[in-house]
């Protein structure tokens, strides 16, 4: 027996979906509820194992914030309106409004099997030279575009840094990345007064 | 019967709210209200002062209360030549006060400190400062007065206030970035007075940063809805 269950938050105004989810996940022996938010919260929750989220939510530029607030969660989209495709990039698994019981506890048990990835490396908060180098370019005022032919690697894989050395370092803008180069003396200062 | 829960109204004395919510100290002079006001309710107040009670009340739960969301009762009981008032005068209380205080305390601890570090992060507030100033700037100067015609039964063209919905979040990135460099990437202070003179800057910050977002939430809550209303009547 299986006795630790993974506890799922759900954030999503409509009373009638969360009440319905709720009823759905107690009966199986696997989840508990936990908490149950209509928007974003605005505390870091790292005890929670998954996340359905209605993604309409989640305003464009909120969308990397999620993924801080829940460092060690599933990230999955509840549908029940149309979503672009780039949306649905940022979720781990995907569940719709007219799936069936089965077929909602089937995507969550798999969605907790695979390998968590960003989970394994956000416990390493130290930057690797890689994004040492990355963060000197965005520093310096580079584009993605140039960063990525500059070391030979794809803009998806800039973009990808770039997110990880945010999340590491706290700081999102170019001109704050800036400030941390040259305090921890990844640029000479004598190179950007120029 | 008041307990912390109890939301602010009328009724409720200015020095009870205030004991509840220190923070709204930062609210008064931004309705010009002076300490000093003995056992005032806050109905009494408004009248001594002559300031619109609907926003006052609604402003001091917003910062009283977090997540606040104002009720379509309160809302159509809202002034918006009022709110513009408000967001104006808290612009001018920010420039003076908040953002001055952090600059001068960024200011004297680079004086005082050793270390090199402190100009580049003058340079980095500069930035901010600029970056903030513009963005007042464009709501006293393009935003404000495109409500105000609005109000008046115009029609404005070339303008409409879902433009303006996007534009906070690179500015609340900066006073966010500065948080943490300062509190993380700043080499250790030798000086017990530098180090107390950082610790209050960062207090300022987080005040600030508090500040901004219940300013924010009154735009998005308060400000946008009521504008959207009145632009639907027109198209």
């Amino acid at each position: 027996m299986n006795k630790h269950k993974y506890k799922v938050a759900i954030i999503e105004q409509s009373e009638l979906l969360t009440k319905g989810l709720e009823q759905m996940l107690n009966s199986s022996a696997m989840f508990s509820i936990g908490n149950i938010w209509d928007e974003l919260p605005t505390h870091i929750d790292d005890t929670t194992d998954i996340v359905i989220i209605n993604p309409s939510l989640i305003s464009q530029n909120k969308r990397a914030k999620i993924r801080e607030l829940y460092p060690t969660a599933k990230i999955v989209a509840m549908l029940y309106s149309y979503v672009d495709r780039e949306t649905l990039k940022l979720f781990d698994d995907v569940i719709e409004i007219n799936h069936n019981s089965v077929k909602i506890i089937q995507t969550l048990e798999s969605s907790i099997r695979k390998e968590n990835l960003s989970g394994i490396e956000s416990n390493m908060e130290e930057l690797s030279d890689r994004e040492k180098e990355i963060l000197v370019a965005v520093a310096k005022g580079l584009m993605n575009k140039e960063i990525a032919s500059l070391h030979n690697i794809s803009i998806h894989t800039v973009m990808s840094h770039r997110k990880n050395i945010s999340r590491k370092t706290h700081i999102r803008t170019v001109s704050g990345l800036l400030v941390y180069a040259l305090l921890n003396n990844l640029i000479d200062e004598a190179e950007v007064l120029k | 019967m008041t307990s912390k829960y109890t939301l602010i109204s009328g009724n409720t004395k200015m020095a009870d709210a205030i004991f509840q919510n220190p923070t709204l100290l930062t609210v008064l002079p931004r309705f010009g209200i002076k300490l000093g006001f003995g056992e005032n309710t806050i109905s009494q107040l408004c009248s001594n002062y002559n300031i619109d009670q609907a926003i006052f009340i609604l402003v001091c739960n917003i910062y009283s209360f977090d997540n606040y969301i104002p009720t379509n009762n309160e809302l159509e009981n809202i002034n918006l030549k009022v709110v513009i008032k408000y967001l104006d005068a808290s612009h001018h209380y920010y420039t003076k006060r908040r953002i001055y205080e952090i600059e001068s305390r960024l200011q004297s601890i680079s004086e005082h400190s050793p270390c090199s570090h402190y100009r580049i992060i003058n340079t980095f507030f500069s930035e901010y400062k600029l970056e903030i100033s513009n963005h007042f700037l464009y709501e006293e100067q393009v935003v404000f007065p495109y409500i105000d015609q609005l109000i008046n039964g115009d029609i404005p063209i070339e303008f409409h206030i879902d433009k303006y919905e996007q534009n906070h979040d690179s500015i609340d990135d900066k006073l966010n970035d500065l948080k943490s460099i300062i509190i993380k990437y700043l080499p250790e202070e030798d000086s017990s007075d530098i180090r107390d003179d950082r610790s209050d800057l960062l207090r300022e910050i987080f005040l600030f940063e508090e500040d901004l977002s219940k300013h924010t939430r009154i735009e998005d809550r308060v400000l946008i809805p009521i504008v959207k209303k009145i632009e639907r009547r027109h198209e």
